[in-house]
C-alpha cells in the first residue's frame, strides 16, 4: 500500500502537480484515521492532504482511477467479460437507454464497463491486449441515441422550461456514461500494462497550459479559466499599484489618530497617491491563424478594462478596425463572436498584412498614441511575404510610453519562413512568448 | 486535548447533519482527519455553497464557541492577532513616575497589557473553539504570511514579550473564493476541501430540509431547474442560499406546480444580473 501511495504522488508530479513531501507525510498519517476499504473517504483523504487547487482534481481523478480503480488484475475482467460475452448490441442498447431515462448511476457504470468488454477491445494490436473507448462509442453511437431520447421527449407533449430540463439531464448523463466508458478502457489497459504507462498520455494539461495554437486545446475549458483568472489578475495588479504609491505623511490623520495615545503619535500614516493607470491599445491580429490566441488576450485584457484608465482594441487582418465598442457589456463571449461578423478587418484576401494594417494605423489613428499609452500588439508576426514597414512601428513605439508584442509560437519558430519577428522586436520594448493562458497572466502581472 | 470527538466518518455526518448541515463523504472524512490531525481545514468553493456554514455546523457539532476572523484588504496583525493596550501603558507609565526604567517595560510589555485579537485569543483559550478566518484571500500577502506560524506550529512570537503558545489547537478553517492564490506555504499547511454546487440529489434533501412545508414534487422541479441554469455560462450561478430563496418563493406565492410562466415571473429570485437572466430565459424558453 505504501509503494502504491508513493507511485501515485510521483504521478501526480509527473502530471504537474506540485505535492511536497510534508503532504506526502500528512496523507500516510491522514491513512491511519480512516477505513482503507471504503472507497469514498480513502479518496478524499488523498485529495484533502495532496491537491491544494480545484484545477488539479481532474488530473487527480484520472490518476486515482489508474493506480487505486486497478489491482485486481486483468483475470477479474476476463472472468466477468466471459460471462456477458453472448450480450448482443441491442441488448446493451436497451439497457443503456433505460438507465439513460432513469439517471441511474450506478447501472451506467456496469453498462459502460459490459460495453467495453463486450466492444472495447483491438484484435492484433501488439502482443498485449488494447482497448479502446473509441470504438465502443462508435458502436454504441450515443449522438444517435440522444436524439431519440430528444424525440422521445418532443413526443411526450412536453414543452417550454421542463422538455430543455429534460434534454439538459439526458446530455449530462450521457457525458457520464461518456466519462465511464473512458475511465474503464483506461483502467482495462492499466490492468494489463501497469498505470504508469496509462498514466503518461491519459492526463491532460491543466487549462492554463493549454497551447493556443495546438487544435486540440479544448475552447471550453480555456474560456471557464478565463473570467477566475481576470479576478485574479485584477486584484494582483490593484495591489500591487497601491503599495507603489503610499505618498507622503499624511499629518492630519495621524495626529488626529495620535489623540486615542495621549497625543503621541505611535502609528503613522501615510497618503494615498492617485495610481498611475496607463492607457491600453491593443491591435490584434485575428487572421484563423492565431485567432484563438487572440480572442482570448482580447478577452482577459477587456476583463481587466478597470485597472487601465482607457482600453481601445483594434482588429485586424489585412485591413484595420477599431473594436472597443463591442467589449462594451461584460459578455466577452457574444463580443467575440459580433468583432468576427461586423468588424472591418479584411480588405483583400484574408491573409494578415503587417506592414500596411501598421502604416495604416499611424495615420489614422496615430495621434491616440502618447507618452502615457501603453501599446500591446498580439500576433504571429507573419507577413505573408508582405513590405514589414518596421519604421511604422518604430515610430509608433517612440510615440508610446511601452510597446510590448505578444507573439503566441515558440520562440523556436521565430524568423523561419515569413516570419518578421526579430525586425519588430528589435523596435518594441520586448517581444513576448505568450503560448498559454500562463505565460499571458504571467506577462499581465509583469508588464502592465 | 481529549480523546478522539468523533468516533467516525458517520459519526461525523451524523452529528453535521443535527446541527442542520447535510455532509456528504468527502466533506465527513475531511472534517473528521482537520479534528483528527489537528490541522487548518482550507474550504475553498463558489460563493454561497456553504463554506461558513460549514464551519458554524462544526462548531455546534463539537460544542464549542467559533472565533470568527473577517478578513478584508488592511487586516494587519494588530486587527488579526494582538495588539497593545498603549492607553493602559501609558497610564501604567505615568503612574508608575519613580520606578527604574527595566523595571517598567518588563511591566508594561506583559499579558496584562495584550488586548487579544481573534487569532490570540482562539489558540490561548482554555476551552475548545472553532477559529474561522473567513475569506482568507481577501487578505494582503503580508497578512496571510503572519498567519503562517499559527498554523503550523499553534504559536505566536511577540517581539517585546516572547512566544506564547497555543493552549490547546483550536479547530481552525479558513475559507476562500478563489479571489486571489494563496501561496503554497499557506496551503501545504492545511487540508483543502473544494465544496462545488452539489449533485441534484443532495441539493433536493437541502432544499427538503430548509424548506419543508413545499411539496416534495415542487422541490424536485427547482433543484433540476437550477442544476440546467449553472450548466450556462453565467457571471453569477445561482448558488444554494438562492435555490432555497427560490423555493421559499414558491412557498409563499402558494405554486401548486411550477409552469412556464411563474418560472419566469419568479427567474430574478435566481439571477441577479441582466446577461444572466437573458441566457437563461432563452435557454428554459421561457416568453
Amino acid at each position: 500500500m505504501l509503494a502504491r501511495i508513493l507511485e501515485f504522488n510521483h504521478a501526480l508530479r509527473d502530471a504537474g502537480i506540485p505535492v511536497a513531501i510534508s503532504e506526502s507525510i500528512d496523507a500516510l498519517h491522514a491513512l491511519d484515521h480512516i477505513e482503507l476499504a471504503e472507497r469514498e473517504p480513502f479518496k478524499a483523504a488523498l485529495a484533502a492532504t495532496l491537491i491544494k487547487d480545484e484545477a488539479q482534481r481532474p488530473a487527480f481523478d484520472t490518476l486515482f482511477d489508474l493506480y487505486f480503480g486497478t489491482g485486481r488484475g486483468p483475470e477479474a475482467h476476463e472472468e466477468q467479460d466471459a460471462a456477458e460475452s453472448s450480450v448482443t448490441r441491442d441488448e446493451l442498447l436497451d439497457r443503456l437507454m433505460e438507465a439513460l431515462r432513469a439517471g441511474d448511476g450506478d447501472a451506467l457504470r456496469a453498462i459502460a464497463r459490459s460495453a467495453v468488454g463486450r466492444f472495447g477491445r483491438l484484435e492484433g494490436s501488439g502482443s498485449r491486449e488494447w482497448y479502446s473507448n473509441y470504438e465502443v462509442l462508435r458502436t454504441l453511437d450515443p449522438n444517435t441515441l440522444l436524439e431519440r431520447l430528444n424525440q422521445e421527449i418532443d413526443d411526450s407533449g412536453v414543452s417550454g422550461f421542463e422538455a430543455q430540463v429534460l434534454r439538459d439531464e439526458f446530455a449530462r448523463r450521457m457525458r457520464a456514461f461518456r466519462a465511464a466508458v473512458l475511465a474503464d478502457t483506461r483502467r482495462r489497459v492499466a490492468e494489463y500494462r501497469g498505470p504508469e504507462a496509462v498514466a503518461s498520455y491519459a492526463v491532460q494539461p491543466l487549462p492554463e497550459d493549454l497551447n493556443f495554437l495546438s487544435a486540440t486545446a479544448d475552447m471550453a475549458d480555456l474560456r471557464k479559466a478565463i473570467r477566475p483568472l481576470a479576478r485574479k489578475l485584477a486584484t494582483r495588479v490593484a495591489l500591487k499599484r497601491r503599495r507603489s504609491t503610499r505618498g507622503n505623511l499624511d499629518i492630519r490623520r495621524t495626529i488626529r489618530h495620535s489623540l486615542s495615545t495621549g497625543g503621541v503619535p505611535f502609528e503613522t500614516f501615510n497618503k494615498h497617491r492617485a495610481p498611475r493607470r496607463p492607457e491600453l491599445v491593443i491591435l490584434c491580429d485575428v487572421s484563423s491563424s492565431v485567432a484563438r490566441f487572440a480572442r482570448f488576450a482580447l478577452m482577459l485584457t477587456h476583463a481587466l478594462s478597470a485597472q487601465f484608465s482607457r482600453v481601445r482594441s483594434f482588429a485586424f487582418v489585412d485591413a484595420i478596425d477599431e473594436v472597443t465598442r463591442f467589449f462594451d457589456h461584460e459578455d466577452f463571449l457574444a463580443a467575440v463572436d459580433r468583432m468576427n461578423q461586423e468588424a472591418a478587418v479584411v480588405f483583400d484576401d484574408g491573409h494578415s498584412d503587417y506592414g500596411s494594417v501598421l502604416e495604416h494605423f499611424l495615420d489614422t489613428y496615430g495621434k491616440e498614441v502618447g507618452p502615457k499609452t501603453t501599446l500591446l500588439i498580439l500576433g504571429d508576426a507573419r507577413t505573408n511575404y508582405r513590405a514589414r514597414k518596421a519604421g511604422a512601428l518604430k515610430t509608433l513605439a517612440q510615440r508610446a510610453h511601452h510597446t510590448y508584442w505578444l507573439n503566441p509560437e515558440p520562440v523556436n519558430d521565430w524568423d523561419t519562413g515569413d516570419s518578421a519577428a526579430s525586425e519588430y522586436a528589435a523596435v518594441v520594448d520586448q517581444m513576448v512568448e505568450v503560448r498559454n493562458l500562463r505565460q499571458l497572466e504571467e506577462f499581465i502581472e509583469r508588464r502592465l | 486535548m481529549d480523546q478522539h470527538r468523533f468516533a467516525d466518518v458517520d459519526e461525523v455526518t451524523a452529528r453535521l447533519a443535527d446541527s442542520g448541515y447535510l455532509a456528504d463523504d468527502a466533506i465527513a472524512t475531511v472534517v473528521l482527519l482537520a479534528e483528527r490531525l489537528g490541522k487548518p481545514l482550507l474550504v475553498e468553493g463558489p460563493a454561497g455553497v456553504g463554506k461558513t456554514e460549514l464551519a458554524k455546523a462544526v462548531s455546534a457539532a463539537i460544542g464549542s464557541p467559533i472565533i470568527r476572523l473577517q478578513c478584508y484588504e488592511g487586516v494587519d496583525e494588530s486587527k488579526a492577532l494582538y495588539e497593545w493596550n498603549y492607553k493602559k501603558q501609558l497610564l501604567r507609565i505615568q503612574a508608575g513616575q519613580g520606578s527604574s526604567w527595566t523595571e517598567l517595560s518588563e511591566d508594561i510589555f506583559s499579558e496584562e497589557f495584550l488586548l487579544e485579537r481573534p487569532v490570540l485569543k482562539a489558540i490561548r483559550s482554555e476551552d475548545p473553539v472553532v477559529l474561522l478566518i473567513d475569506e482568507v484571500d481577501k487578505l494582503d500577502f503580508e497578512a496571510e504570511a503572519l498567519l503562517l506560524e499559527v498554523l503550523s506550529d499553534w504559536q505566536i512570537t511577540i517581539p517585546e514579550m516572547g512566544t506564547l503558545q497555543s493552549r490547546r489547537v483550536p479547530f481552525v478553517v479558513l475559507t476562500s473564493n478563489n479571489e486571489r492564490e494563496l501561496s503554497e506555504a499557506l496551503k501545504r499547511r492545511c487540508l483543502y476541501l473544494y465544496l462545488d454546487y452539489p449533485t441534484i440529489e443532495r441539493e433536493r434533501e437541502i432544499v427538503t430540509r430548509k424548506v419543508p412545508d413545499l411539496h416534495t414534487n415542487l422541490a424536485d422541479q427547482v433543484v433540476r431547474i437550477v442544476a440546467s441554469i449553472r450548466e450556462l455560462e453565467l457571471k453569477k450561478a445561482p448558488s444554494i442560499a438562492e435555490t432555497l430563496d427560490w423555493a421559499q418563493t414558491m412557498l409563499a406565492l402558494n405554486v401548486e406546480s411550477l409552469d412556464d410562466a411563474t418560472v419566469e415571473k419568479t427567474l430574478p429570485v435566481l439571477l441577479k444580473f441582466q446577461t444572466d437572466l437573458d441566457k437563461a430565459r432563452s435557454h428554459l424558453k421561457l416568453g
